[in-house]
């Protein structure tokens, strides 16, 4: 069995002894410390993203908090335009109603006057009409000159009865 | 045919002697050496573009640095992080060490006991080392269980401090054996295959297949074992009980 050979010892613990040791150095001085630095920039450039995206958020919270208060008060505030928009038309409307409506009233009372006065002048010209006629029929069945006032006269009477 | 053991044989490559001890460049030598490199190249080179998105080497190193630094934390505590670059060292070691030696005409330097040993030693002296510069006298109470009856104590400490020795031998013993046990068996099954040749060969080539498979299991897992076991010693000399 080679491994019981006690000749072969002193080289292979030297060689043994040489090759960790380089080892060793090797790891400790160049190759660990870069992987170390590779890992902790990696963690770093990690953290410092959450970190931001942590700003990030809250930065879009405290946005949409303001565009919700800016909501709430433009709603408010069109709600108070169109109660008060309604209310002028509201009134707007009401005084037009109210003058039309005077309008029409005084028309209507122009007009029944108007109406009145023309039947006053037809009845007043049927009586001049019915005087005039009897006159004249008088004049032609009996002959008469008939005075134009006793036939009006006569023609009133008639009428009253 | 070769012996299944011919591939432990340790030959000179460059013969050195020095004050009379052969200290030759052997293939043993050249393994761990390659081993520094193996491990060195690819933690450099995988690690050159330090991309804050890793490639695929690049995840590996580091998957390969947290792995360790992951086992350290948890079974050392914050404690172990001084410890680090050392039991990286020892794993790496191991682990490159155990896969190169899986390369056909390879030599596999963790298959000798003395390697092992040396290993499972510098560990244990250390790990005894901390324990009392942390602690000092107080280091010893490792060795006496708590809560146990004081007429038991003669009869715990001396179990207790013979467990604590049979540290190293236990930790050398299970990776030695490891990678011997593998490879003999490997070379058997492959010893039948031309035995038997093409007519029954398929069977033990069969076999090597699966066995090849396993052996990168083990490669791996006795790296780990040991360099748990090591952070394991580690925790008890840093924290005693």
């Amino acid at each position: 069995m080679p491994q019981l050979d006690v000749s072969t010892f002193p080289t292979q613990l030297i060689w043994l002894a040489i090759s960790f040791i380089a080892l060793y150095v090797l790891m400790s001085k160049l190759a660990l410390p870069r992987i170390a630095h590779v890992l902790d920039a990696r963690q770093k450039r990690i953290d410092d993203c959450i970190a931001q995206a942590e700003e990030f958020r809250k930065e879009a919270e405290e946005a949409l908090g303001a565009y919700e208060k800016a909501l709430a008060e433009s709603k408010a505030k069109a709600q108070e335009m169109l109660r008060e928009t309604t209310e002028g038309l509201n009134k707007q409307a009401e005084a037009r109603q109210k003058e039309l409506g005077d309008r029409l009233a005084q028309q209507i009372k122009d007009g029944e006057t108007r109406i009145a006065a023309a039947k006053q002048a037809a009845l007043a010209n049927v009586r001049d009409v019915a005087a005039e006629v009897a006159r004249t029929a008088v004049e032609k069945v009996a002959g008469l000159a008939v005075d134009a006032g006793k036939a009006s006269a006569a023609v009133d009477a008639a009428l009253k009865e | 045919m070769a012996s299944p053991l011919h591939q432990f044989e340790i030959k000179p490559l460059i013969p050195l002697e020095i004050a009379g001890i052969d200290v030759s460049f052997t293939n043993s030598s050249l393994f761990m050496v390659a081993a520094v490199a193996g491990v060195t190249l690819f933690l450099t080179l995988s690690m050159r573009g330090r991309a804050l998105v890793p490639g695929r080497w690049q995840s590996l190193a580091e998957m390969m640095y947290e792995f360790i630094g992951g086992m350290i934390r948890e079974n050392v505590g914050n404690e172990g992080r001084h410890f680090f670059p050392f039991i990286f060292t020892l794993f790496a070691f191991i682990l490159f060490g155990n896969l190169f030696g899986l390369l056909p005409y390879a030599f596999t330097f963790t298959s000798h006991i003395i390697v092992t040993f040396a290993l499972a030693m510098t560990v244990f002296i250390g790990v005894t080392i901390v324990g009392i510069v942390l602690h000092g006298a107080h280091f010893f109470t490792l060795f006496v269980p708590s809560g146990v009856p004081k007429v038991m104590i003669p009869f715990l400490v001396p179990i207790e401090l013979l467990s604590y020795l049979s540290r190293p031998i236990s930790l050398s013993i299970r990776l030695f054996a490891n990678m011997m046990a593998g490879h003999t068996m490997m070379k058997v099954f492959a010893g039948f295959i031309v035995g038997l040749g093409f007519l029954g060969g398929w069977a033990p080539l069969a076999v090597n297949v699966a066995l090849t498979g396993f052996e990168f299991v083990v490669a791996f897992l006795q790296a780990y074992v040991f360099t748990l076991l090591t952070c394991l010693y580690l925790n008890d000399a840093v924290h005693l009980h």
